[in-house]
């Protein structure tokens, strides 16, 4: 460790958070978290609310186990780790069920099994566990924007072509659509056009960036 | 023809490497190979180049649909005027089904073309030829009725996701034309199940225009249906615009199997195994569709038609001689496995084959093993 203190928002640091967003993104490229991306992706409130819980637990996670990451014994880290996630994640479901019941109803079990993402759990092992609480921070907000922001354009596509709703909002309506002859397309609500979804925006993603591409 | 040769002899000029318009090549040598053949010579290694190329297989099985598509014509036609209860002659029916159907295979064929075109130009590579037949096939799994613009999305949804993302033709891992009729049928079930869909304006008349597969699936037992054997072996009953008649689709059969485009032993044993199923059901026949003798489930739905240009589609089923008859002996049971036992999805024929279609590479892996096993077998023994 050099005594040279490093700014807040190094160029290390910076990269840090944005990474995630696009070439190591764990959803797209790591390909994690698949699960809830396909389970609560139908409508674009609950997806956002997923996000942010997401983003609470993986970013308070991370600094707590980065704070102790050097008394935490090595053999019992995983249970260490899943308790600080767990108790993270009773935490943020509390909150869900006080202040916005419906949608914490909607989310139902996925609450829950915020534990069993493996993003968070990755990101723990992989980075909290042998980085100081700022980086830490910095790479479990990376990661969390990373995977909320797939989430959200999943979501954002399934609501509107499935339901031709925005928040709820009936856009498609409004714009007369309807009147047209236009149908709401029922596929996109079940779960394979989640992965559809995805699956096109990672094909979007190779396409711009071609190293992302295996040989 | 002359006059074509020359005038793609006079353009080709540009389209060549250094030419204005190199990009546009492959649009280029798409229509230079349709209409001619090609006169490409081979570079390397030693090929055997066979005179009869991909777009000319293509259109061996355009050939074969003919019967399907003339009669589902007729049948749109007829089954139109059966329903609103007038007498038409045999040249009116089909008139008037020649213009209802015409706009949906036009939208077929530009739509998938445009996106073949597009991708193939953004690639580089050659325009594919399979959709000449995938063009045809997509609207012959049509309700008359259904919406040109969800045609044209299944169809951009079938050539990009069920073909151009695994690279293109002859790399698909589902039968493109399944994959469109699969998307519409889950995204729009409206308009691609029920009874009100089958008969041209059925839903705006309020005549009901059910199918076979929907009134035994209604428990009506398959005797007191309103068709019998004979309009199902003809095919004047209510369904998808090619699919109904048997007899179309038998003729199509034979010239697939004559010129060796189509595979007999997929077609044989998908009827094998339809009707070992069905008739193990028989047995069974806890319900009106279990009932229904085996023979008469062949007939109906989609089998046939399934069976005879959906399941021998060359890339997506099985490569290898044993594969064929498990692949499609398999087909056949899921399809009928399907139709009983979800009266939801009637046409458990299109999912039997997409199922299939994704098995297929499997069955040929463990053919291939179990080969050189036997093989290793005799030469060690």
């Amino acid at each position: 460790m050099s005594d040279k203190k490093e700014a807040l928002f190094s160029k290390k640091n910076r990269k840090l958070l944005i990474d995630p967003l696009n070439d190591n993104n764990p959803v797209t490229t790591q390909v994690l978290g698949i699960c809830s991306a396909l389970a609560i992706t139908v409508q674009l409130k609950p997806a956002i609310v997923m996000a942010i819980s997401v983003l609470v637990v993986m970013s308070v996670a991370n600094v707590v186990v980065s704070l102790m990451r050097n008394l935490i014994p090595s053999r019992i880290r995983i249970i260490v780790q899943l308790v600080v996630i767990a108790a993270l994640v009773i935490l943020v479901d509390q909150v869900l069920k006080a202040f916005v019941y419906d949608v914490s109803k909607e989310l139902s079990v996925f609450v829950g099994l915020i534990i069993t993402n493996c993003i968070i759990m990755g990101r723990l092992e992989a980075f909290a566990l042998g980085n100081r609480p700022w980086k830490s921070f910095l790479d479990g907000l990376g990661n969390a924007f990373g995977y909320g922001w797939i989430l959200i354009a999943v979501a954002f596509f399934r609501e509107l072509l499935g339901a031709g709703t925005l928040f709820g909002y009936p856009v498609l309506e409004k714009m007369g659509l309807y009147e047209m002859g236009y149908e709401n397309n029922g596929m996109m609500i079940l779960p394979p056009m989640a992965l559809i979804t995805v699956g096109i925006i990672i094909w979007i993603q190779r396409m711009k960036n071609r190293d992302l591409i295996e040989s | 023809m002359k006059l074509f040769k020359n005038l793609l002899g006079s353009v080709k000029p540009h389209f060549e490497k250094g030419g204005k318009l190199e990009k546009l090549y492959p649009a280029y040598d798409a229509f230079e190979t349709f209409l001619f053949v090609p006169d490409h010579t081979t570079h390397k290694g030693a090929h055997v180049r066979d005179a009869i190329d991909l777009k000319r297989t293509m259109f061996m099985v355009i050939v074969a649909l003919i019967p399907c598509l003339l009669f589902g014509m007729w049948n749109v036609g007829y089954q139109y005027h059966l329903a609103i209860g007038e007498t038409a002659t045999l040249v009116d029916n089909f008139i008037f089904g020649f213009w209802k159907f015409l706009p949906l295979i036009i939208v077929s064929y530009a739509v998938g073309l445009a996106v073949e075109f597009a991708f193939a130009i953004y690639r580089g590579h050659s325009v594919n030829e399979g959709y000449l037949v995938t063009g045809l096939l997509i609207p012959l799994t049509m309700p008359i009725d259904v919406p040109l613009w969800m045609l044209a999305i299944s169809v951009i949804f079938a050539v990009v996701i069920g073909k151009e993302v695994f690279g293109g033709t002859g790399m698909n891992i589902l039968n493109p034309a399944l994959t469109a009729r699969a998307f519409l049928f889950f995204a729009y079930p409206i308009y691609m199940s029920g009874d009100k869909v089958w008969v041209h304006n059925a839903m705006v008349d309020g005549h009901s225009g059910s199918t076979i597969l929907g009134e035994l699936a209604a428990s009506t037992n398959w005797q007191s249906l309103s068709f019998n054997p004979f309009d199902m072996m003809m095919g004047t009953i209510p369904g998808s615009v090619g699919e109904t008649s048997f007899i179309a689709i038998m003729i199509g059969a034979l010239i697939l199997i004559a010129t060796g485009i189509g595979s007999w032993r997929i077609i044989l044993s998908t009827f094998v195994g339809g009707f070992v199923m069905a008739a193990l059901f028989n047995m069974w026949g806890a319900n009106e569709l279990m009932a229904t003798p085996a023979e008469i489930h062949l007939i109906i739905g989609s089998f046939a038609f399934g069976a005879v240009f959906m399941a021998t589609d060359p890339v997506t089923g099985s490569q290898t001689n044993r594969g064929k008859y498990i692949y499609g002996f398999l087909i056949g049971v899921f399809a009928i496995v399907i139709r009983v036992f979800n009266p939801a999805y009637p046409e458990g024929m299109m999912l039997a084959i997409l199922l299939m279609n994704i098995f297929a590479p499997l069955v040929d892996h463990y053919v291939i093993q179990g080969n050189i096993k036997r093989r290793f077998k005799r030469a060690n023994a």
